[in-house]
């Protein structure tokens, strides 16, 4: 194993045609071949929801109690009225932000933590009863008390979200620094790798799929937190503007309300999952 | 030539509740600096784990581990050690892992890419630099790992069955590239198989382990190098008669 090692590149089986390898065939797949499914899928989607819609509006006033249900069209018209005049986007926007703000916060701290405690076993094992509890304990429950050290503007919305977000976050980090190969580890002292290089060539990466379940499973409760901090106690946002429709018996305000949290509901996970695609290439086939 | 590697008196045990299972007990080894040496043990026998403390992964219970002399208390980056189960980084494709040790010494990018390239050609992976380890088989992971190991350039090489998994055609491919890589090269090689065969086409001295690593047989295999004909050594009376011995050896240590 001279130094001229590296140089040598002669006579040796190459991979792509080496006896036994497997064969790779160019797959001549058309447009439709290729992406039919996906639009097949797309269109029953759609056509799903328009059946949906048409249905829900079929039964209003004739078989339900529209005060109950509402119609589609209400619908469409309290939302459009909200558009008009502002209220929509000046809540959505504040609901927008106490999610982001508590997801931020939240993920951010739950990561840090579940890596620290994850490398720092003792403090870890140590400190895992009181985080079980903590985690247990439901987040809602809190609300009173962030009430009274913040006051009901959007602070205590986004420490809502945070809380929750934070233990799930913290929950599967650390289950995903503890369950990486301790052979990966090894493998990097052999090469000469420092303790910070274990952690960011071996931890970071190999505990990414449990980050990334943690943040999804999260997204979702973070919206929760923030909506139900404006049920319990506000004069702004979404989760307000739910409310304050409810108290004057506007259905179709309620419904409206409703939808748009569906939708930014939707749009997070769009977000999320873009995120898991990106960095699931070498992730073992599920199943 | 000194010894490179010392191993005196050494014991290990393992706590597994309230039991301590010994794996090593009162093994010594010298391993000659530039020598090829092939052990031979029954599964169990604590070929691993003597492996395992000489790379400086596992702490001893009792005895010495000296590397030219100095205490072995950690990895150093002189010595590479292939382990039994394969340690790619599953996040890495073959080309990134192969890259990773030169990543860790600094090696500029353009530098890494080429000595990757060349080992990556040299193990027979050419065309398959952007595949994980998830999407090679068992024996080509193998191979990346051999890649790896190599792209440092180390002086002594530790390796635990390194071609068990692959298929006979190419364990046999293999084995002359290391011959080929190691001949004249003034390393020192530490060879784990359960293949005799192929322990003793390899090696310069071959040692037979039996149950806790006590030393069955410890001999040396006169057989002229290079050896790049294993068809005809076989037939070697000298291979006969120490084919013989180790096996009877090995037998020994299952009673
Ligand atoms: N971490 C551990 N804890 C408890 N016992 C262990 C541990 N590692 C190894 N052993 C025990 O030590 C003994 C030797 O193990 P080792 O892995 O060194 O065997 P080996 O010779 O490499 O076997 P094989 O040829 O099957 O790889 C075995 O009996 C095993 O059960
Ligand atoms: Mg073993």
């Amino acid at each position: 194993m001279t130094a001229d090692l590296h140089h040598q590149t002669d006579g040796h089986p190459s991979g792509a045609n080496q006896p036994g390898g497997p064969i790779e065939l160019p797959a001549n797949r058309s447009w439709l071949e290729r992406h039919g499914r996906t639009l097949f899928t797309v269109l029953v989607r759609l056509a799903l929801l328009a059946l949906f819609l048409l249905f829900w509006q079929m039964m209003s006033g004739r078989y339900v109690d529209p005060l109950f249900i509402s119609q589609p069209t209400d619908i469409w018209a309290n939302l459009y009225e909200w558009a008009r005049d502002g209220t929509l986007a000046r809540n959505t926007w504040l609901t927008v932000q106490e999610i982001v703000l508590g997801f931020l916060f939240g993920a951010s701290a739950g990561i840090v933590a579940g890596f620290a405690l994850s490398i720092i076993r003792l403090l870890g094992d140590i400190l895992d009863p009181y985080m079980i509890a903590l985690y247990s304990i439901p987040k809602v429950a809190l609300a009173p008390l962030f009430i009274i050290w913040f006051g009901i503007d959007v602070q205590m919305k986004v420490l809502l979200a945070a809380v929750t977000v934070f233990f799930l976050v913290y929950l599967n980090t650390s289950a995903g620094v503890r369950s990486v190969d301790r052979g990966l580890i090894d493998a990097v002292r052999l090469m000469g790798g420092s303790h910070r290089e274990v952690i960011t060539k071996v931890l970071l990466p190999g505990s990414m799929a449990g980050v990334i379940t943690g943040l999804r499973v999260a997204v979702p409760y973070a919206l929760i937190g923030a909506v139900v901090g404006e049920l319990v106690a506000s004069n702004r946002g979404l989760g307000y503007l739910m409310l304050d429709s409810a108290s004057q018996f506007n259905t179709a305000g309620v419904f409206a309300a409703l939808a748009v949290i569906t939708i930014i509901a939707s749009v997070l996970n769009l977000g999320v999952s873009a995120l898991d695609r990106r960095s699931s290439r070498w992730k073992p086939v599920e199943g | 030539m000194g010894a490179v590697l010392e191993v005196v008196d050494l014991e290990k045990s393992f706590l597994k509740d309230e039991k301590r299972i010994v794996a090593l007990r009162g093994f010594s080894l010298e391993v000659v600096e530039g020598s090829f040496v092939t052990i031979l043990g029954r599964s169990g026998c604590g070929k691993t784990t003597l492996l395992n403390i000489m790379a400086g992964l596992l702490a001893r219970s009792s005895g010495q581990v000296a590397y030219r002399g100095q205490p072995v208390t950690g990895p150093r980056t002189e010595i590479a050690y292939l382990t039994q189960h394969d340690t790619l980084m599953p996040w890495r494709d073959v080309q990134r892992n192969v890259e990773m040790p030169l990543e860790m010494r600094g090696v500029r990018r353009a530098e890494r890419r080429r000595i990757a390239r060349n080992l990556i050609e040299t193990v027979g992976l050419a065309g398959f630099e952007r595949h994980y380890p998830r999407e090679l088989s068992g024996g080509m992971r193998r191979r990346a790992g051999l890649a790896r190991m190599l792209s440092t350039e180390p002086e002594t090489f530790l390796l635990d069955e390194p071609f068990g998994a692959l298929d006979a055609q190419l364990r046999t491919e293999l084995q002359a590239e290391l011959l080929r890589l190691w001949h004249g090269s003034g390393k020192t090689v530490v060879f784990i198989t359960h293949d005799l065969e192929e322990a003793l086409l390899l090696g310069d001295r071959v040692v037979v382990l039996g149950p806790v690593g006590r030393i069955l047989l410890d001999e040396q295999i006169g057989l002229p190098r290079p050896r790049e004909d294993p068809e005809n050594i076989r037939l070697d009376s000298a291979f006969i008669a120490l084919y013989g011995r180790v096996s009877s050896a090995l037998k020994e240590g299952a009673r």
